[in-house]
């Protein structure tokens, strides 16, 4: 199943990319030539399979509910774009 | 000096017939004059790397110190390295020098080894040629105008270039495997959970997992013991000992059962590849190894189940790059939405922004179960093959990749056929197994990698393979024309 020209930029902004008008055409094969390369998947037989999540079949393990992590504020905002008063400063929100 | 094995050079830095400054110096003069022509090296830290050997000939001089303990390596640049930049090969982190190391970053620096830079790779890890790099493409030492390989294709090159005797290496899809086999050096992917992730920068999570890259198999076991090991920081990452990969080298093969996949030796394979792949065969077989042809059925179903699962773990993973804290943030941004969707549309390459939106919709709603869940329980059908053919045998043999190195460019236009190139590799990562390349010819001119798959934590089995066929084989001390 081809995807047109609107679904590349629905999905471009489901995860948030902007994507010059010119390449969309370019991606839409792209993207079209991948997933009908995966369609064959939809040809196997898996009832009854268990999705596998985990190659060895692990839960996830647990921690004991206690602070581990120590401030380290300056170091990370040193290599943030913009801050102040050490907050991260991102373009207006509200008016 | 630059012609030894790490192991080799262990021993002059015991006896003290070399000092680490000394060899830390010969290999970044090496850089100097050789690396421009190759583009394996993102960022060289001659400073750091001089202040490590010389902390490492102190302890030397105590008397103290590891096999590793002075040794030149490489990191791949998906390494968290606390003050040094780490870029992932993306633009987005060009700007981005890590506030703190990964855990294989901190073992190999606990073990003395002297770090003399970080190595060029695939964006974020997505390619299998190098060429999708925001730092340029590398090339093959072997012949510039082919491919390393990727997306360990810096580590690769510098290390068949002999400007580095081992470096460090991610593989989720033949990652490790597949530049080693197209540069004639060697390549371990530990089983999944061997090795910890923490600080390594994540592509697929369920898939991702780091290891060494080196001349030899005996290298590999040395860098091996030194990766491996527990790390609650990662939470998927095995608690389990480590055993002495270098001890258990050289043990009989005459108990060893080796399987040959049918669907590894079909159509697609290269007829020289495969002749030198039966060459490498009937080596271990006169070593005392017994053959068995098995079948892997679902082996044609790797490569789709990989571009469903490892883009939607990407997708997901990659959501972090936003512009706010860290990373690339575009000029001026409009407002909120502006800046989170010109940040990523400018500081993603074009490879990354394909598997991001990929991954965005095998995940949206009304398709997730026709791909993503679809693709996981298909995953599960390539696991069980392996589960059964190991029972039957120890180890699984056949080519790393179906061709010698492609030339730069030639697969560039077609993101499946770039796929393709990594079908023999993609299916042990998608079952978590341990999975081992080591040079065994030459076609065309280019290096051949013979592929060595194991039951999970075989690891030593593996690299007692490679070692045992290394012993019986020079193309592993063959020099690139140039390099010597």
């Amino acid at each position: 199943m081809p995807l047109e020209p609107s679904q590349v930029r629905e999905i471009a902004h489901l995860a948030r990319l902007a994507i010059d008008g010119n390449d969309i055409p370019a991606y839409a094969e792209n993207l079209s030539r991948i997933l009908n390369f995966v369609e064959q998947l939809n040809l196997v037989a898996t009832d009854g399979v268990q999705p596998l999540a985990h190659p060895l079949d692990m839960p996830q393990r647990l921690r004991a509910d206690a602070i581990e992590e120590s401030d380290q504020r300056e170091l990370f905002q040193s290599i943030a774009p913009a801050t102040q008063d050490g907050l991260y400063l991102v373009p207006k929100v509200i008016e | 000096m630059h012609e030894k094995t790490i192991a080799e050079l262990a021993g002059d830095l015991r006896s003290g017939a070399l000092s680490s400054v000394e060899l830390t110096q010969a290999y970044l003069g090496r850089i100097r004059r050789l690396d421009p022509g190759l583009n394996a090296f993102i960022t060289v830290s001659e400073e750091q790397a001089l202040t490590a050997a010389q902390a490492a000939d102190a302890i030397r001089a105590r008397g103290q110190g590891g096999p590793l303990t002075g040794i030149p390596i490489a990191h791949k640049d998906i390494f968290c390295t606390e003050g040094i930049k780490t870029s992932a090969g993306s633009r987005m982190l060009d700007n981005f020098t890590a506030p703190y190391d990964a855990h294989v970053v901190e073992r190999l620096k606990a073990t003395g080894t002297v770090m003399l830079g970080k190595t060029n790779m695939d964006e974020f890890a997505m390619g299998s040629s190098n060429e999708t790099s925001f730092f340029g493409p590398v090339h093959n030492p072997w012949a510039a105008a082919a491919v390393p390989g990727g997306s360990s294709g810096g580590s690769a090159a510098a290390v068949a270039a002999r400007l580095v005797p081992g470096a460090t290496g991610t593989d989720t899809g033949g990652s490790i495997r597949q530049p080693a086999a197209l540069c004639g050096i060697s390549g371990l992917k530990p089983t999944y959970g061997r090795v910890s992730r923490y600080g390594m920068i994540a592509f697929a999570s369920s898939l991702d997992q780091g290891g060494p890259m080196a001349r030899t198999a005996e290298d590999l076991a040395l860098l091996l013991e030194a990766m491996a090991g527990f790390d609650r920081r990662d939470s998927t990452c095995v608690d389990r000992p480590v055993p002495c990969y270098a001890a258990g080298l050289g043990a009989p093969l005459t108990e060893l059962t080796i399987g040959l996949p049918k669907e590894y030796f079909g159509e697609g394979l290269d007829a020289q590849v495969g002749d030198l792949i039966h060459a490498a065969i009937d080596v271990l077989r006169r070593l005392g190894a017994q053959v068995k042809d098995i079948s892997l059925p679902n082996t044609h179903l790797a490569v789709p189940v990989y571009y469903v699962i490892a883009p939607a773990e990407a997708s997901s993973n990659l959501s972090r790059y936003d512009g706010a804290r860290y990373g690339y943030r575009c000029r001026e941004p409009r407002d909120l939405e502006d800046m989170y969707q010109r940040s990523r549309g400018e500081g993603f390459g074009a490879e990354v922004k394909r598997r991001i939106m990929i991954g965005t919709y095998v995940l949206s709603a009304g398709y997730y179960d026709a791909y993503y869940l679809k693709a996981q329980q298909v995953r599960r059908m390539i696991r069980d093959d392996f589960v059964r053919a190991f029972e039957q045998v120890d180890v699984i043999l056949g080519p790393t990749a179906p061709t010698p190195a492609f030339d730069l460019g030639e697969k560039t236009s077609d993101p499946v056929q770039m796929y393709l190139s990594d079908i023999y590799t993609i299916a042990a990562n998608l079952a978590g197994l341990p999975a081992l390349s080591i040079p065994a010819g030459f076609a065309a001119g280019r290096p051949v990698g013979l592929q060595v798959i194991g039951n999970f934590f075989a690891e030593e089995s593996l690299l007692n393979v490679g070692h045992r066929y290394q012993q019986e084989t020079d193309w592993h001390v063959r020099v690139p024309p140039g390099y010597e």
